[in-house]
């Protein structure tokens, strides 16, 4: 689930930011020093299969409602999880830029919650864990549950974040409690999905091409990763518990609400003065710009003819 | 499929404005870039009830669709499509927050809606923006200028190739759905083995041209590094953009324009 | 020695599955000549073309192109002098643009970027695509992606071109085009192809295969009268013969 620019505040968008630039910049300095010349076309085309792959849907048993593939970590188990980053990224930014998913200031935010959680967490965490060192001796129905685990963990936590984020921000009304109660379960199913989703196509590809495992997905270490998923969370809880003291406005208007305190009064002080000559004059200084703004398009449009 | 040609014709459609020749084309990309950040970020920096102090900042999405000749019923689509989430999202605010805020002419409004307008506003200003940085600036020279700002160049390449063989592996993807509609009997729906057998198969097909596009790199001497030299030139006329649009945003920022300009227009009457 | 003569000694390649895909390949061709390979799908053709700038190395025979061996060691001088145009334009134009894109070739050689820009300007002139150089290759048509991916090899100087169908899925009159365009070249041209008439235009030798092995070598007149040999290799005469009679 996308994060958008209008949910998020400049603090949380930027702390995300600064995460999402560190784990790039990690990721990049270890793909470099792997020296795999190869690399470059083989990720720039992946990710345009996960883009391409992410157009097709298909449906949910018994729910008769559809779903689509994440694809962190089908990527990260055929690459490896710093690949599969850089590709989410990659991803990500061209659906803000072209489609207007999420926008530039939330595209960090997206990254953490839809690459550095499932690449990171539900691959080194849960996936290798569970399957070992040689995945491919692994039963079916084993890669299948550890997949689906994976799916689940990473989509879990990304779900969390997207709560925790947009609460931070103080943008949206919702409660903590709701938002949780809203957002888990649904997730829930999701990663259920897209862990079976992913499951059947790693399947697929290792009847097809057990070549394939063997030659492209790289080892790798947690313990660096470890470090680096460590830093990025206690960066963000910490800069969100600094910002949800600074400003409560978000975090604490929100607990208050679903406490069932109702601070009307201190809505209304917010706004300059509720009187109907002010209103007036802020209709009438509305409709002026947004006709003088009007005015200035067509005339450039006219004048650049 | 056809969601898949028409995804395809979206993402061709706003690169294919950057090739027209206009001051903003011109620009360097830098400039244009640094400007959205910086645009974005004063557009969310407004307190969660504002609407009117936000009402200038359209001006710059207005006059970037101008100079760049990019149509705004484009923008405005891109931007219909894309709003369900901060729809979904705002739309709570007007259920769970009901407190009066606004008195308008004897009727009172609820702060929720007057944020959840907020929202859409917010929404509407920074998406139109990001596409327009695009639009009026190419991808390509975006990637050039994200370069030069000091993302890692495995991230610009990445997202060049990732733009180039959008359009070759979707193009597959749409050919084996149509080719699996045909003989699906009505069936419409995907169902899980079938889809992963769909996707399996475009993967190994993704895989394959992989190497082979590695391999004509490497018949044109690839070493491993790529070489893009886009030496951007920084001018006089992509600073005085940048400190423009920097001093627009911040007096913007700062003073309440349309309520001056209420003030004013309502002092002016009899 | 001339830069223009490639050759092969006994080339022999099994895949990695054990399949023999090429098996004891002999041929010395000089300089100037334009030379097609064909044969029926899995004739080893393209296998073929793979080993003759290095993208394929096997274990017996040898390639030596101006007379240096086709090995790790040499393979920087074998791909400057073996440009190599691929079956899918798509796999070989893959940077964001049509200049940078035949630019990759000559910024590989470590050239400076005012003699990279003479050259890409050069290489686009010859194939007739000037006007393309901002274009972005999706907006290409297929004649025009074909151009320019033989643009972005000749840039890089070769003396020696390998072609891999060439003509396939191009419109008569972007074939045409493209025909007199390698008819101008006075590089070793190396076709490999399934457009036996454009064989008839363009190409004064033969190399027919058939399950890995050389067939039969020598001129198209010859070759194509051959009914007995064209049907035990999956072929058969020219179109344009076939109407005649």
């Amino acid at each position: 689930m996308h994060m958008a620019d209008a949910l998020i505040s400049p603090v949380v968008g930027a702390t995300m930011w600064v995460a999402a630039g560190a784990t790039l910049a990690y990721c990049s300095r270890t793909l470099r020093q792997t020296r795999q010349e190869q690399l470059a076309p083989l990720m720039g085309v992946l990710g345009a299969f996960i883009f391409a792959a992410q157009m097709i849907n298909f449906s949910i048993p018994l729910t008769g409602s559809s779903g689509h593939l994440g694809g962190g970590l089908l990527l990260a188990i055929l690459l490896g999880p710093h690949a599969a980053f850089v590709i989410i990224t990659s991803v990500l930014t061209v659906q803000a830029l072209f489609f207007g998913d999420g926008g530039l200031l939330a595209l960090g935010a997206n990254i953490c919650n839809l690459g550095l959680l499932p690449c990171f967490v539900g691959y080194l965490l849960i996936y290798q864990p569970l399957l070992g060192p040689d995945p491919l001796a692994c039963s079916a129905r084993r890669v299948g549950i550890a997949t689906a685990l994976a799916a689940i963990g990473g989509l879990q936590l990304g779900a969390f974040s997207v709560v925790m984020l947009t609460l931070f921000s103080g943008i949206s009304s919702l409660p903590v409690d709701g938002f949780l109660l809203l957002m888990q379960p649904i997730h829930l199913a999701i990663g259920l999905v897209e862990g079976l989703a992913t499951a059947a196509i790693v399947l697929f590809l290792r009847r097809a091409r057990p070549d394939l495992f063997s030659s492209i997905a790289p080892a790798s270490s947690i313990k660096p990763l470890l470090g680096a998923v460590c830093l990025a969370t206690a960066l963000t809880a910490g800069v969100g518990s600094w910002f949800a003291s600074t400003q409560p406005d978000g975090l604490e208007w929100s607990i208050a609400r679903t406490s069932g305190a109702t601070e009307q009064t201190d809505h209304a002080r917010s706004w300059p003065a509720v009187d109907t000559s002010t209103s007036l004059e802020g209709l009438l200084g509305a409709a002026a710009t947004l006709s003088l703004i009007l005015g200035i398009g067509f005339l450039l449009r006219r004048l650049s003819k | 499929m056809s969601r898949i040609d028409d995804t395809l014709r979206e993402l061709r459609s706003l690169d294919s404005f950057a090739a027209l020749p206009n001051t903003l084309t011109r620009l360097d990309p830098r400039a244009k870039i640094l400007a959205t950040f910086f645009y974005i970020a004063v557009v969310v920096s407004f307190d969660r009830y504002t609407i009117l102090a936000l009402l200038p900042l359209a001006v710059y999405p207005v006059i970037l669709a101008a100079l760049g000749d990019v149509p705004p019923s484009l923008i405005a689509r891109k931007l219909l499509i894309a709003s369900p989430f901060a729809l979904m999202i705002g739309i709570f605010n007007p259920l769970l927050d009901r407190a009066p805020l606004v008195d308008l002419f004897g009727m009172d409004i609820a702060a929720g809606w007057v944020s959840f307008a907020s929202i859409l506003l917010r929404f509407a200003l920074t998406v139109s923006a990001a596409l327009l940085l695009v639009a009026t600036t190419g991808f390509h020279r975006v990637c050039a200028g994200l370069n030069q700002l000091g993302v890692p160049r495995i991230l610009t390449t990445q997202l060049l190739f990732l733009f180039r063989y959008a359009e070759v592996l979707a193009g597959e993807a749409s050919r084996m759905g149509t080719a699996r509609e045909l003989r699906a009997c009505g069936r419409r729906r995907l169902n899980l083995g079938v889809y992963a057998g769909l996707l399996g198969h475009l993967l190994l097909r993704a895989l394959e041209r992989a190497q082979r596009i590695h391999l004509a790199m490497l018949a044109r001497g690839f070493d491993g590094e790529m070489r893009g030299p886009h030496q951007l030139a920084w001018r006089r006329t992509d600073m005085f953009f940048l400190v423009l649009c920097a001093a627009c945003f911040a007096l913007a920022r700062s003073i309440d324009l349309p309520r001056a300009l209420g003030h004013i227009l309502l002092g002016a009457l009899p | 020695m001339s830069r223009h003569l490639i050759e092969a000694r006994g080339l022999t390649y099994r895949y990695p599955d054990g399949t023999l895909a090429l098996s004891d390949i002999s041929f010395r061709i000089g300089h100037g000549e334009a030379v097609a390979v064909i044969g029926g799908n899995g004739a080893g053709k393209s296998t073929l073309l793979l080993h003759l700038n290095g993208s394929l190395q096997s274990g017996a025979g040898e390639v030596r192109v101006a007379d240096l061996p086709v090995g790790n060691a040499t393979l920087t001088q074998i791909r400057n002098a073996v440009g190599m145009l691929f079956q899918d334009p798509d796999d070989q134009l893959f940077m964001g643009s049509v200049f940078d894109d035949v630019a990759f070739g000559p910024r590989n050689l470590g050239l400076p970027e005012s003699e990279v820009a003479g050259r890409v300007n050069d290489a686009l002139a010859t194939v007739g695509a000037r006007h393309l150089a901002g274009r972005p290759p999706y907006r290409l048509s297929g004649g025009e992606k074909r151009a320019v991916a033989i643009a972005g090899v000749i840039a890089m100087a070769p003396s020696i071109l390998v072609l891999d169908e060439p003509s396939d899925g191009l419109d008569p009159a972007a074939r045409r085009r493209l025909i007199n365009l390698l008819r101008s070249f006075s590089h070793t041209r190396i076709v490999a192809t399934h457009d036996l008439d454009l064989v008839l235009d363009l190409c004064s030798r033969v190399l027919v295969m058939n399950r890995g092995r050389i067939e039969a070598d020598g001129k198209p007149q010859a070759i194509f009268t051959d009914t007995e040999l064209l049907a035990r290799c999956q072929l058969e005469p020219p179109l344009s013969w076939q109407r005649r009679s």
